[in-house]
Order: C-alpha cells, then sequence, then structure tokens
C-alpha cells in the first residue's frame, strides 16, 4: 500500500531555524520508521495567513512528500497535533492526481509524434500551412 | 384587408407592422434585431480558461490561479460567470476549498 501524500503544515513565524529541522527531522524518522520513504522536502518560507490562526497573521510553511500508508499519515497528524509550534497542517493524497496527470501527458506525447511523424509523409501540404 | 390597416394605424399611426411587441422601443444600437430575446448587446461567448490555456493541474499550492476564480469576499465564483467548464470547476472549487484549509485562500473576504 504505497501512496503518495503531501503534508504541507504551518509553523508560528518565530520558531528558530535549527527548531524547524529539528521537527521536519523527527517527522522523517517516523516515516522511516514506519516504511514509508520521504521523497521531498521543501520550505516554503514564511507568508502572510489568508486570515489570523492563533492569533498569528504570519506562518512558516513547510511541504513533505512522502509515501507510505494511511497509518502513516494518522501517526503523522497526530505528531502535529501535539507539537506546539504548528499551527496548521494538511494532508493530501496525491498520487491519483499525479497519475491522472501522467496519463494525460503520455496521451499528448503519443499524438504530438504521431502528428509529427504524419506531417512528414503527408509532404508539402502540411508545411507551408502552419508557417503561412 | 384595408380596414384591418386602418385600425392598426390608428393604433400606431407611424407603422404597418403587425407585431408592435416585437419591436424594441429603447434599443438604441443596431444588431438588437436578430438576438429577438430582448438583449441588448452582444456578450461574447466565455470559454473555460483551463481547456483553453491546457493547464491540467488544479493545484491548493497554485495561489495566483486559484484567486482569479475567487471573488472579493472570498466567495467561489459561479461557472456562469467565469465559463469554467464543469470538470474544471469541479476541481476547481475543491482544490479553494484545500487552499482555505491551510490559509491560503481566506473564507471570508478581508472585511473579517
Amino acid at each position: 500500500m504505497n501512496r503518495t501524500y503531501e503534508l504541507m503544515f504551518i509553523v508560528r513565524p518565530d520558531m528558530a531555524e535549527e527548531d524547524q529541522d529539528r521537527l521536519i527531522s523527527s517527522l522523517e524518522g517516523a516515516v522511516g520508521s514506519s516504511g514509508g520513504r520521504v521523497t521531498n522536502v521543501e520550505k516554503m518560507g514564511k507568508r502572510r495567513l489568508a486570515y489570523t490562526v492563533r492569533k498569528f497573521n504570519d506562518g512558516i510553511y513547510i511541504l513533505l512528500t512522502f509515501e507510505g500508508g494511511g497509518g502513516l499519515v494518522r501517526e503523522l497528524e497526530r505528531r502535529l497535533r501535539v507539537s506546539e509550534p504548528v499551527i496548521k497542517f494538511l494532508s493530501v493524497r496525491v498520487d491519483e492526481e499525479q497519475k491522472r496527470l501522467d496519463k494525460i501527458k503520455a496521451v499528448k506525447e503519443a499524438r504530438r509524434r504521431a502528428g509529427s511523424a504524419a506531417s512528414p509523409a503527408e509532404g508539402g501540404t502540411q508545411e507551408p500551412a502552419v508557417t503561412a | 384587408m384595408a380596414e384591418e390597416i386602418t385600425v392598426a394605424s390608428s393604433s400606431a399611426p407611424e407603422a404597418q407592422v403587425q407585431t408592435p411587441e416585437r419591436r424594441p422601443p429603447r434599443s438604441g444600437p443596431g444588431g438588437g434585431r436578430e438576438s429577438g430575446g430582448g438583449r441588448k448587446y452582444f456578450r461574447r461567448k466565455k470559454v473555460c480558461k483551463f481547456c483553453v490555456e491546457k493547464i491540467e493541474a488544479i493545484n491548493y499550492k497554485d495561489v495566483r490561479l486559484l484567486a482569479q476564480f475567487v471573488a472579493e469576499s472570498g466567495k467561489i465564483v459561479p461557472r456562469r460567470l467565469t465559463g469554467v467548464c464543469t470538470p474544471h470547476q469541479r476541481r476547481l472549487s475543491s482544490a479553494i476549498k484545500q487552499a482555505r484549509n491551510i490559509a491560503l485562500l481566506p473564507f471570508a473576504g478581508r472585511a473579517s
């Protein structure tokens, strides 16, 4: 059961850099211990929140992409809930959407290849029409 | 037949058109005749932005894109105003709701 999830969370804006790193590495440890794999960690930096959350108007956004099962998501969310500097989080499953996008891309690629293969066969009729 | 014309002309002196309710009295600019629906100006056909620009991915992180479909008040702009097609509006609205949950977009407008 390997699914890909994105876990985006917001920590309070006055959190120190090393504290963020410590939090991230603890989450990575949790992912690793339950058989998952962290594929990407992205610190998106400080951003203005669209609305006030726990009396904060700014927050530091961190995005964690990982592979694993549903139990792992539950564990990570539990950890985020109990860790005090985290003010908001959202976990989204992305593999199905990614699969859909890959499919569309493949279809488009195939169509493009078919089109480019067909146009030399048709020869001069297609080429000037495009340039003109 | 002559009698009928005189009756019509007595009610509307300058016109011999048999359907007076069809004529829009207030239509100033031309081109209003063939539409017939009382539409006073030409409305351009709206097209789905995502279909036209071939945007496949509607992601909750893409605030720039999503913000175009959110009104000042924070509401999702309906399809009939933006012209977005049904499948894309469905993805769009779920993405907007995800973005709201992670405080990228407001639930209610700036007023709050």
